[in-house]
């Protein structure tokens, strides 16, 4: 008996000091490399992902979660469409487990742009940018007193959406949305002809570039960097060439208001939802042209004497990458982390938030979207990298999807982060083979 | 005679009014459906829920099952206006309609008064005349 309980004894030790030598080299892996990466959830936040890929719900139900910042710390700040608690930022600080279990809002004002660089988080209304000093654990310090960098852009009822993003070299670029569909006399009402010139490029419907670090910049004082770009909101700078980059929100309803020239399917299809390479003074053609992805053309707007065919905008930059008509691009991100596989190093992730003008067509979008990238430009055709997030097969209507995703982010891991504006889900898209 | 003859033309055209009305709003209806699907569909969704923060919904909106006269002045003269709609507010330009006929908007808004779970009362062609007089110069 004496013995057994000997041997019993023994090796439970035994196996107790193998358990902790092992627990041992577990922790110095985890806090090496894996130390915030955590687990994603059974059914991958619900998502459809490629192999290998994994995500989970960060937090559920924090509002219309626009566009977001992820610090090294791991924290999210996200900006509301809408004020909830009163409240129009949220920090988020998620445990070990990849779940958020503080947060703490601020701001009083709804909006878009969000953003973290060097110690500041910046911040969009739909008129003015501020900013945010952060301390050292990238949390802010005074909430109630941010410096107002820009004041007095444009908002007219439509496009009103102030979307922001940063260079290296202490700039801020903030797209300003033409509050037109095509710079009619009468904004969408059929018969209603172009205006040339288009009087609203003056204020509107390009991309204005301001100083981080200065008070009360307005259009006087800033840069006018490009023009003819309907509407943008999501832009991001691509540090491997050092070049901004936006997504264009092409124009709608095509058959509705030329239905001789265009039928149903080919409205919904056209024009194309364009990436475009910008640089200082460029010109993307908005009113006056569109892109039409299928005959591979700028075609002269039909509300300036166009008809479908006639080409025109010979002034006027093509795009990069042209993706199907009203998918809604509200996201963009350059990958520059290195847990995804190389495929994805330096390539660019697009937020698609999905169509409303695609009509008696099912809408489409509703998806994260790929495009790989070599040398700053694309190598390799556009593909769906994470769908699943309306939740339904077939969407006959925006209002009816879960989940519309709209911005995007990159973790101090590598790991993609994805607001959604209508469900209020902070999705984390993480690769572990 | 002349007394009982009268009655008869009085009373019978009564109840024919009274029946035309009423046989007049599924026919009306049915018109105004066709009618939104050209005009209204692409903002205002097949389900009449609107696109969230951009068109609103027109279930059982104030403007939708209240006042004719509100609703046929708006429908007439569009908003480019930033308006709240039951206290909310949507970032898009409504064209004017007052291109489409007395009837038509009778129709579309005939049928939108009593879909998408609405019930309200039949717009006529006389109450889009009477307030296209005062709105539309
Ligand atoms: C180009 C898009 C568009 C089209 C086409 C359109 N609407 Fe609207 N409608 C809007 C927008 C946007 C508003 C809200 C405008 C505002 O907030 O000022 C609105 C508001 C309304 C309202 C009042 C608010 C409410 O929701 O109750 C009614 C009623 C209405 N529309 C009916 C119609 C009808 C009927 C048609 C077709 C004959 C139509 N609309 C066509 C975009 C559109």
């Amino acid at each position: 008996m004496k013995k057994t309980f000997f041997h019993f004894v023994l090796s439970t030790l035994l196996l107790m000091a193998a358990n902790s030598l092992l627990a041992c080299n577990n922790d110095s892996l985890k806090t090496t490399n894996a130390s915030a990466t955590p687990k994603p959830d059974a059914d991958n936040a619900g998502l459809k992902l490629p192999a290998g890929f994994g995500a989970l719900v960060v937090a559920g139900n924090v509002g219309e979660a626009r566009h977001i910042a992820v610090t090294k710390e791991g924290d999210i700040y996200v900006k509301l469409a809408s004020l909830k608690g009163g409240k129009g930022i949220y920090w988020l600080h998620p445990k070990s487990d990849g779940k958020v279990d503080e947060k703490n809002g601020f701001g009083s004002y709804t909006g878009t742009g969000m953003y973290v660089k060097d110690g500041y988080l910046y911040a969009s209304s739909d008129e003015e940018v501020f900013r945010y000093k952060l301390d050292g654990g990238d949390k802010v310090i005074d909430p109630a007193k941010p410096e107002k960098i820009v004041t007095g852009l444009v908002v007219r009822h439509e496009h009103e959406a102030k979307a922001i993003t940063l260079d290296n070299s202490g700039n801020v670029y903030v797209n300003v949305g033409a509050y037109s569909n095509s710079c009619q006399e009468k904004d969408r009402q059929k018969g209603s002809p172009g205006i040339k010139p288009c009087p609203i490029l003056d204020s509107a419907g390009g991309i204005w570039q301001f100083k981080v670090d200065k008070l009360n910049q307005t259009y006087g004082t800033g840069v006018h960097y490009a023009t003819g770009l309907r509407n943008v909101v999501g832009l991001d700078w691509n540090s491997d060439i050092n070049s901004l980059f936006v997504m264009q929100h092409g124009r709608d309803q095509l058959h509705d208001l030329f239905p001789t020239m265009f039928d149903d399917k080919q409205s919904a299809e056209l024009p194309a939802e364009c990436m475009y390479q910008i640089h200082l003074g460029s010109n993307c053609g908005w009113p006056y042209i569109y892109y039409d992805e299928l005959q591979h053309k700028k075609i002269l707007a039909p509300e300036y004497g166009g008809d479908g065919k006639k080409t025109a905008g010979e002034d006027a930059q093509d795009p990069v990458v042209a993706f199907p008509g009203h998918l809604a691009p509200n996201g963009l991100l350059f990958y520059t982390g290195s847990m995804f596989p190389e495929k994805y190093q330096h390539g660019a992730f697009i937020a698609f938030h999905g169509s409303w003008n695609r009509a008696p067509e099912p809408q489409k979008g509703f998806f994260v979207a790929f495009v790989p990238f070599k040398d700053g430009k694309p190598s390799g055709d556009w593909e769906i990298f994470a769908d699943g997030f309306s939740g339904l097969t077939q969407v006959d209507s925006p209002g009816d999807a879960k989940h519309r995703p709209c911005g995007l982010a990159q973790g101090p891991d590598g790991s993609l982060y994805v607001s959604d504006d209508q469900g209020g889900t902070i999705y984390r898209i993480m690769y572990s083979k | 005679m002349k007394k009982i003859i009268f009655s008869v033309v009085a009373i019978s055209c009564f109840s024919l009014c009274i029946f035309a009305k009423q046989g007049d709003t599924p026919a009306s209806i049915a018109r105004g459906e066709k009618l939104y699907q050209t005009y209204c569909l692409t903002c205002h969704q097949k389900s009449g829920n609107g696109v969230p923060h951009m068109n609103p919904p027109l279930v059982k909106t104030s403007y939708v099952t209240g006042d004719k006269k509100k609703l046929i002045t708006w429908v007439l003269k569009g908003s480019t206006e930033n308006i709240p709609i039951d206290d909310k507010t949507y970032s898009n330009n409504m064209p004017a309609q007052n291109y489409l006929k007395d009837d038509q908007i009778a129709d579309i808004l005939t049928y939108v008064r009593n879909s998408f779970g609405n019930t309200a009362s039949a717009i006529v062609p006389a109450d889009v005349k009477a307030i296209r007089a005062v709105v539309v110069k």
